[in-house]
């Protein structure tokens, strides 16, 4: 676990707004995310979290303010933006796995489209993958063929076979059966061990006890309060932040 | 029958060029009409007027109008010349495109937005997105529109024969010359496209639903 005063920042989102017409969706994020962070973001429904998740990838635009990636501030489009894609994982709440190509194709598209790998190491690759997040034997089916839970863990590779430098998570356990959820969260587990850095909008408060180095608690478009998980579950500051985790926790 | 057969090669001939009217212009406006759908949905305004302008102003036309143009209208502007089978096939292309593009747009809006998003995040620029994820994908649930598209080109060919084009449209004229019954010409003229219909492209249909039905 890093110290993000020490180590290099990663992600940086310095106060960034954005507007759905009359709605102040982001109010003024500041957020450091440091290189080997794991950072959980939780919060109320309609709170924006998932909206900063998919901001870091300009999946959605944003008014003003800057988010910079390894200090390079993000391109507004074209392949510039495609190009930092590339390095930026991104896991879906709802998979969106290719529907027309097998779980192999899903996982080599973009290693040997955008990054011009060969085909034949990217399927090296992808197996490999695809045997550790354990649907190795899944790869020559289509994604409606696997369950939601499989298809979860095959997004998961495919987001890390670019190599990417962080991976956003976007409520990836959402969608899922309740018994498919913790085979998602061991995989995201490992990742967080394994050094990755990690931005994960979830619900799971077991995940962001057992994997987040700081959790990020939002409500109505603001970032209402940043702990380590610890600090934040046994002692919470602002009266959103205790209302909130009264009424998921007496139901967990 | 005497009609049909003591006329054979007329028939033969006539069909043949309509056939060949037809894959040519069925190719070019396959091709034209899924680029126009493309620069429809793209994110650079400029692209999407000009795709909108093309769509709405060929697609507005009378079909005898742009045959009308190309056949008698160009070669007057001094440009390279044509034959009337080639302006015939420019026409029919132009104008069969719009559609193409509007059944293909209408596929296009069916794939979730999911799925782009899913490919914009590993990195790959829009047209790659655009050929490699959205558009296979929105080829399998137009083949019934699009080939409603192709059967109306199939009988569209028939306006060429207005224009010096001699295909099946152009039997009727050639029977009358000869002296022939118009009736019973007309009839077997209807009957056999009723027959490449149903014989080429019904089961071109079919075969091809049956092969991209779609796994969600």
């Amino acid at each position: 676990m890093t110290n993000p005063e020490q180590a290099t920042v990663l992600v940086e989102l310095k106060h960034v707004n954005k507007h759905y017409g009359a709605l102040h969706v982001l109010q003024d994020i500041n957020l450091q995310v440091a290189k080997g962070e794991v950072v959980v973001v939780i919060g109320p429904s309609g709170s924006g979290k998932s909206t900063l998740c998919r901001a870091i990838n300009r999946l959605e635009t944003i008014d003003d303010g800057s988010i910079t990636i390894e200090g390079k501030e993000l391109p507004k489009e074209g392949r510039d933006l495609a190009t930092l894609r590339a390095d930026v994982g991104m896991v879906f709440q709802s998979f969106n796995l290719f529907a027309h190509k097998t779980i192999l194709e899903n996982v080599t598209l973009g290693p040997i489209k955008v990054k011009g790998v060969s085909k034949a190491d990217a399927e090296k690759t992808a197996l490999a993958l695809l045997e550790r997040v354990g649907v190795g034997k899944q790869a020559a089916k289509l994604p409606a063929q696997l369950s939601g839970g499989q298809q979860q863990r095959v997004a998961i590779a495919r987001a890390l076979a670019m190599k990417p430098k962080v991976m956003l998570f976007d409520e990836p356990t959402s969608a899922l059966d309740p018994e498919m959820i913790n085979e998602v969260l061991d995989v995201m587990v490992e990742l967080a061990k394994e050094g990755m850095t990690m931005v994960v909008v979830t619900h799971e408060m077991g995940f962001a006890r057992k994997a987040a180095d700081r959790v990020v608690f939002m409500a109505d478009g603001q970032i209402v309060e940043e702990a380590t998980p610890t600090e934040f579950f046994t002692n919470p500051q602002s009266a959103r932040a205790k209302d909130f985790l009264s009424k998921i926790l007496t139901n967990g | 029958m005497n009609v049909l057969t003591d006329n054979s090669e007329l028939f033969l001939n006539g069909f043949k060029t309509t056939l060949v009217l037809f894959v040519i212009s069925a190719f070019f406006a396959l091709i034209l009409g899924t680029i126009v759908a493309g620069m429809r949905v793209s994110p650079a305004p400029a692209m999407r007027a000009a795709g909108t302008f093309y769509v709405n102003a060929v697609r507005n036309t009378p079909l005898t109008l742009i045959l009308a143009f190309f056949a008698l209208g160009y070669p007057r502007l001094g440009l390279p010349y044509i034959d009337f089978m080639t302006a015939a096939i420019i026409g029919l292309s132009l104008y069969t495109a719009t559609y193409v593009s509007e059944a293909i747009r209408s596929g296009i809006n069916t794939v979730s937005v999911g799925q782009s998003e899913a490919a914009r995040a590993i990195g790959l620029p829009f047209m790659q997105t655009l050929t490699l994820i959205v558009l296979p994908q929105a080829f399998r649930s137009v083949v019934p529109p699009l080939f409603s598209v192709f059967i109306a080109l199939l009988k569209n060919t028939t306006v060429a024969a207005g224009f010096s084009v001699a295909e099946a449209g152009a039997i009727r004229a050639t029977l009358s010359e000869r002296g022939e019954p118009l009736l019973p010409g007309l009839l077997w003229v209807a009957l056999i496209f009723v027959v490449l219909v149903l014989g080429i492209l019904t089961p071109l249909q079919r075969y091809l639903e049956k092969k991209w039905k779609v796994a969600r």
